[in-house]
Parts: structure tokens; C-alpha cells; sequence
């Protein structure tokens, strides 16, 4: 478990500094954000007032006249937290970036670099502090959900002991407003009481997204460890022809590259839940942040981190030249059929839970999904795989196969079949890849038709002029009501596919 | 261009409000899965109603194409009890694969796996023969769960009947061409709505896949023929992204 211990930086009320800050508005005043109509953070000064977050912005200006009041902007947000951001990771390489006002790092860098956990704490709020004029928390434990707890509260948890420090913590603290109200009415009203109900009647009375609330309020890691590395080609460049100087212009790259980075990860059955961006500028200098997430992302959630992380270097890093270069690349991946419900976007959990039902049923293996493959017969083309397992192409189906055919059948057939001239004898393929004779007859399903037309034959493999019995083509054969796809192999003709 | 490029240039017929407006109450209050355009014709909704039943027979393209303009549109599709279905065949025709789901062998007890599918999947395809209490008992389910049941083969009174009365494909010279062109002579029937009989020849190849598919308005209604708003631009712009990617 040491491996997962973590340190979160937290800068309170962050949404409200970054507005004061943005707008140069002293932070002793009652200030307060607010998405739409309904207050999203607080100054301690407001707080003080008796304004809470969820409150009507009515109901708290009639509290307190004097209040200022900001919009939300999760851009501002980020923006003004870069340099927090790259304050931390002056003494704690590797940081991540959770949200704008929340980083995590591996605890095991700074801890033994200051010798113990409570010097590094203060070491790395004092050096916010000097750097940016922000206060910070601190707070560690070994999950990344205890960490910000342990954070809210600037406190330490010794190692071993996290779900100790999370029991009596109220389940209001879990970021799941349904689960919460029901738990309440359960009168499971403590993340320990929680986390005392066996997992399977968890998963069974709450449903599978209650299963990783649950291994939080249990001070578990969001998900079971994955140590596998995903494959460097998933991530996904840009080099522009002019570079981005302009937050406009950056905000449309990040958009244009995070879907390309969702598709290619999606059409693998992976989601991205830690994405390293990069950049390099004209003048070669390199830029480098890793953004956390609870959640697989989808294609907002990269472009929204993407355009963030812009904003941030753009305009409070002093770059001496534009974005030459940007990298997406996702530093974790998640697939699986565990994790398949927080993998597909809401409208797909439906289709998730179902299939996971049917998987129950009859087992892995009754539920399959196609991945189109590089290839040229109909077969090869397509892979079928388990529902859940990764879904990763073996040959580039986007190379050229020469002898690769223009449609497909859509019922494919693995049986005898026979092909005659008009003498009753075999139509063969001669080593030039040519029919031996006109085909006139054929015979498959144990029926036989005149055969009105045929195409072809087409090459099976490349190595069709190398001295090889083995060596297979394939004719496209025409009835008068019908067309089939036929093979030879090893000197004899069989059925592939019926174009009905 | 990649194939799956060109699966999601294929087939997007979206519905006139109008057609679901100018049916009955029922149908007003259904949401209706787009096809490709082809098809609208053919189904007395201009697409797939939610809840309902639709027996196909005749052609494994005509099933496939069926499945097309709703999974490229972001539902779910099932095929359940065809363990031979060219999964090729239905990229080509427009399905987008990445949404299609295979059960080809739904066991000696294919009730339980049907009606758990029907219970998340918006189109379920069911090609294995069936008990027609069974069947009965699947078409309610199906109406219940919003779910539209494809049956391959015959169907105790579905409410729209297509039967692929011959497939035909070009014509091949004797090894001077390939099959590129498909044309599939369509008759529909069925209840209500769908009595009145139609034919169509529907035409499926190279050329299709590139040309306009029934736009239609946008839905006034507040009853959006297919996912949402939002889902909509996401999607669309995903396309227009995919379609600008140098191959």
C-alpha cells in the first residue's frame, strides 16, 4: 500500500481567490461565486455572514447587502492556479493536477527528501505562500479521495490507518449527491457505516456506481491498481504551422486534439483517467503537467483540462514564443468490464448494465464485440472479443491489402462448395491466378445453380506466387437470384460468405 | 480514408418532426430511431418507433441497414442467434461497429439473455426461432423497455413487416468487375399505421454511401426524434472532425 500514499495540496476557496485575484478585489470583503443562481464557494468573510455554498443568490444577498459576487469561470480557475501549480512541483517533481485548487503527488518524494511528513507539509505551504501570496493545506493519506479529506482538514494520516480517519466522516463528503440522500435515509449516515456494508450487496442495492463511492468511504484507491503502462502510439500530437499565442486559438487545438485522443481511445474500449500534456514552444522550451482525474474523461473533460493548461502557460508563464507543438498523452487508461460503467458516457450505462447481465448469464465469451481489423478476407477483417476486454486492432486496417475485396458478404459460410464448367468437371485456379476454365455450375448448401457471372480470383496472401500447394484464392460467383464469395484452398472450392 | 470513416459518412436519416407529429397521440409521445435514409420510406414512422416489433425477412443486408442510422447515431444495437452475420458487411452498409454487440448463441434459454438486452440495448436483432408465447411475451417486453425488436424471420404480429422479395447486385462480366451495387426489392406490411403496403427498391453500394440522406428539419417538437441537443452537435462535430483528418 505504500506505493499509493499520497500528498494533496489544498488551496481553500479557490474558486473565490481566483476571482479576487483575477480582479485585484481585497479578500477581507464578503465574496462569493456563484454558477447560475446557486452559490458554488465562499470568502471565509462570507461565511462568516451565514452564506453557504448551495444558497440562492437572493436569499444570501438579502443576508449580506455588501456581498460581491462573481461568476464562475473554471478557465479563470486554472489559469491562476499554474503558478501554484509549478510552485508545488518545485519541491515535489510529479505532481498532478486534480482541479484547479487541488494536487496530488506521490507522498514518498517530498516525505523523504524533508525526512518527515509534517516538514514537508509546512515546507510546501510556506513555499506556496512565498511564491504566489496563496495560503495552502496539506494533507496525506493513502488514497488520493482521503488525501483531499486529510487536506480539507490539514491533518496527516499515518500510514495504515486511512479508513480508520474516514469512518467518522460524515457520507456527505462522498461527491455523489443520490447516493448520499439514500444512504441518509438508510441511516447510514457515517462513511464507516457505509463502508461496512459487504461489497456485493453493495453492488447489488446501489448499483455499479455506488461500488467505487464504496471502495472510497473504505479509503481504497479509486480503482484496483493497474500497473500496466498504456502504449506510447495512443497518444496524439500536433504540430502547428502557426504557433498558438492566442487563448482562442489554443482553446480550438485543444478541442480538435481531444477528440482525436477520446476516438483513438475509444475505439480501444480504454478512457483516460491521468493525461500528461505537453508543449514546446518556438523556441524549444518544454512544458510538461499531468492532469488527475476521479473520472474517465470524456472528450469535454480533455479539452476543458487541455484548454485550462493552455490558458495557464499562455498567459502566466512568460513563454518567449508560441505553442509549437502539443502532446496529449494518456499517462493511465482504464478498461474492463469492472470499470466499463464509469467508461462509456451516462447515456451508455443502460447498455453497459445489460450486457453485464447477459455476460452474467452465459459467461464472458456469449458477449462479443467486433473490432474492425487490417486484412483482406471478410473473416480476418473482423476480431471478435469478449464485451470488456480491450478492443485493439492487429493489423492497420487503414493499410493498403492488395486483394482485399470492395463489399462483403453479410452472411458468412464455412461449408463444401463446388464449381463446375460446362463438361461437369472442377473450375481450378492456375498458378498465374486465373480460372482453369468458365465456371457454369455450382453447388453450395447442397443445391445447385447456374452460375450467370463471376469476378475474380483474388489472392489470399502475398505469397501466391511462391511454389506452394497451400496457396488459396477467392471468385465472387453470380446466380441468377443469388451471389456467393467462394475460396479455394488446398485444391478444393468452399463457401466464404452469401452477399444476401 | 479509413473505413471507419467512411461508416460514420454513411446513413444518417433524421426524421421530420412532421412525421412524428402527423402520426397518433402514441406515436407523438415515442421518440423514433433514425434510419438510413432509404428506409424512412419504408416505416410508418420514418423510422424505428421505440417499443415497437419489426420482423424482417428475406436479407441479412436488409437487417443490417437497419441497424445503421440509429447505432451511427450513438445507440446500441444487438445481434442475437447469428453467429454467421458479416460483421463487415454491416460497417460498410453504416453501422458503426464500436456500438454493435454479438450474442451468437443465446443458449437453450434464449428468454432471460433477450429480455435482459431489451432492458439496455435500444435495438435488439433476434435471429434464433422462438416459442411464439416466448415471442409474445419479448414484443411486450420490448414496449415496456422502449426497445426496438428487430425479429429475423417470422414474428407473431409484429407491427411492421419488411420482406426482402430479391437481392440483386451488379452484374459481373466474367471477372471484369466486382460486386459494388446492391439492390434490395422491399415490400412492407404490418398493423395500423403500417397496413398500408409498400414497395421499394432500396439500393446499398459505393455511390450511396456518399449521397445526401434525407435532412429533413430540425425537430420543432420538444420531443427531439433521437438522443438530445447536445449529444446532436457532440456527435456532428465529431464527424466534421473525422471527415477533415488527412487519411
Amino acid at each position: 500500500m505504500k506505493d499509493t500514499r499520497l500528498l494533496a495540496v489544498w488551496c481553500p476557496d479557490w474558486p473565490v481567490v481566483a476571482a479576487c485575484t483575477a480582479t485585484g478585489t481585497s479578500q477581507h470583503v464578503p465574496v462569493a461565486v456563484l454558477d447560475g443562481n446557486e452559490i458554488v464557494s465562499t470568502s471565509a468573510v462570507a461565511r462568516a455572514e451565514g452564506i453557504r455554498r448551495a444558497m440562492r443568490k437572493r436569499l444570501a444577498e438579502s443576508m449580506c447587502p455588501e456581498l460581491v459576487t462573481f461568476e464562475h469561470d473554471p478557465q479563470r480557475d486554472a489559469r491562476f492556479f499554474e503558478p501554484v501549480a509549478a510552485a508545488v512541483e518545485e519541491l515535489a517533481p510529479g505532481i498532478e493536477v486534480v482541479q484547479p485548487g487541488l494536487v496530488a503527488v506521490p507522498a514518498r518524494g517530498p516525505v523523504g527528501y524533508f525526512s518527515s511528513a509534517e516538514q514537508a507539509a509546512e515546507r510546501i505551504v510556506d513555499h506556496i505562500a512565498a511564491r504566489t501570496g496563496t495560503e495552502a493545506q496539506v494533507g496525506m493519506a493513502d488514497s488520493l479521495f482521503a488525501a483531499t479529506k486529510a487536506a480539507h482538514r490539514n491533518v496527516i494520516v499515518p500510514p495504515n490507518r486511512t479508513a480508520e480517519f474516514l469512518r467518522p466522516l460524515g457520507v456527505h463528503e462522498l461527491d455523489a449527491p443520490e447516493l448520499v440522500d439514500l444512504l441518509r435515509r438508510l441511516g447510514l449516515k457515517t462513511l464507516g457505516a457505509f463502508a461496512d456494508v459487504p461489497e456485493n450487496a453493495v453492488a447489488s442495492r446501489f448499483g455499479g456506481p455506488a461500488t467505487r463511492q464504496h471502495r472510497l468511504a473504505r479509503g481504497l484507491p479509486e480503482r484496483p491498481l493497474d500497473k500496466r503502462r498504456p502504449a506510447p502510439e495512443l497518444a496524439v500530437t500536433e504540430t502547428f504551422d502557426e504557433p498558438v499565442e492566442r487563448i482562442d486559438s489554443a482553446a480550438f487545438a485543444a478541442k480538435i486534439l481531444s477528440e482525436r485522443l477520446h476516438e483513438h481511445l475509444a475505439n480501444r474500449g480504454l478512457a483516460c483517467t491521468r493525461l500528461g500534456i505537453h508543449a514546446r514552444t518556438e523556441h524549444d522550451e518544454e512544458l510538461h503537467r499531468v492532469w488527475r482525474a476521479a473520472e474517465p474523461l470524456t472528450p469535454r473533460g480533455i479539452a476543458d483540462r487541455v484548454r485550462w493548461q493552455l490558458d495557464g502557460w499562455l498567459t502566466r508563464e512568460r513563454l518567449t514564443s508560441g505553442i509549437r507543438t502539443l502532446t496529449l498523452e494518456p499517462v493511465e487508461v482504464v478498461n474492463g468490464t469492472a470499470l466499463q460503467l464509469g467508461l462509456w458516457g451516462h447515456d451508455d450505462e443502460r447498455a453497459v448494465r445489460a450486457l453485464l447481465h447477459v455476460q452474467g448469464l452465459l459467461g464472458p465469451d456469449g458477449v462479443l464485440m467486433p473490432v474492425l481489423d487490417g486484412g483482406r478476407g471478410p473473416k480476418e477483417q473482423v476480431r471478435l472479443v469478449p464485451w470488456g476486454d480491450e478492443r485493439v486492432p492487429v493489423h492497420n486496417p487503414d493499410h493498403p491489402w492488395p486483394g482485399r475485396l470492395t463489399r462483403a458478404p453479410a452472411t458468412l459460410a464455412d461449408d463444401p462448395a463446388e464449381l463446375k464448367d460446362a463438361n461437369g468437371d472442377e473450375v481450378g485456379v492456375t498458378g498465374r491466378l486465373e480460372l482453369t476454365t468458365r465456371p457454369k455450375s455450382i453447388v453450395v448448401k447442397g443445391k445447385a445453380q447456374e452460375v450467370t457471372a463471376w469476378a475474380g480470383p483474388w489472392p489470399v496472401d502475398e505469397r501466391w506466387w511462391a511454389p506452394d500447394p497451400h496457396r488459396a484464392a477467392r471468385v465472387q460467383v453470380q446466380t441468377r437470384d443469388e451471389a456467393f464469395l467462394l475460396i479455394r484452398r488446398d485444391q478444393r472450392w468452399f463457401l466464404e460468405g452469401v452477399y444476401d | 480514408m479509413s473505413r471507419s470513416a467512411t461508416a460514420s459518412l454513411a446513413a444518417l436519416g433524421v426524421n421530420p418532426a412532421s412525421e412524428l407529429t402527423s402520426t397518433t397521440t402514441d406515436h407523438a409521445t415515442g421518440r423514433v430511431l433514425p434510419v438510413r435514409g432509404e428506409l424512412a420510406g419504408l416505416l410508418p414512422w420514418g423510422g424505428l418507433r421505440r417499443g415497437s416489433t419489426v420482423s424482417v425477412g428475406g436479407s441479412t443486408s436488409l437487417l443490417l441497414a437497419l441497424l445503421a442510422g440509429a447505432t451511427a447515431d450513438g445507440c446500441w444495437a444487438a445481434v442475437v442467434g447469428l453467429p454467421q452475420v458479416g460483421v463487415l458487411a454491416a460497417a460498410e452498409l453504416g453501422v458503426s461497429v464500436q456500438r454493435l454487440v454479438l450474442v451468437p448463441r443465446p443458449g437453450a434459454d434464449p428468454g432471460p439473455v433477450i429480455a435482459a438486452l431489451l432492458d439496455g440495448i435500444d435495438l435488439v436483432a433476434v435471429a434464433c426461432p422462438l416459442p411464439p408465447s416466448l415471442a409474445r411475451r419479448l414484443t411486450a417486453r420490448a414496449r415496456q423497455r422502449r426497445a426496438v425488436l428487430i425479429a429475423f424471420g417470422a414474428w407473431p404480429s409484429p407491427d411492421v413487416v419488411l420482406t426482402a422479395e430479391s437481392v440483386h447486385w451488379n452484374p459481373l462480366y466474367d471477372g471484369a468487375e466486382t460486386l459494388r451495387r446492391q439492390q434490395i426489392s422491399v415490400r412492407s406490411g404490418g398493423r395500423g399505421e403500417a397496413g398500408k403496403p409498400k414497395h421499394v427498391v432500396l439500393t446499398f453500394g459505393e455511390e450511396e454511401i456518399e449521397l445526401p440522406l434525407v435532412a429533413g428539419d430540425p425537430p420543432a417538437s420538444d420531443e427531439p426524434a433521437d438522443a438530445g441537443p447536445d449529444r446532436v452537435d457532440e456527435l456532428a462535430s465529431r464527424r466534421a472532425t473525422t471527415r477533415g483528418r488527412p487519411a
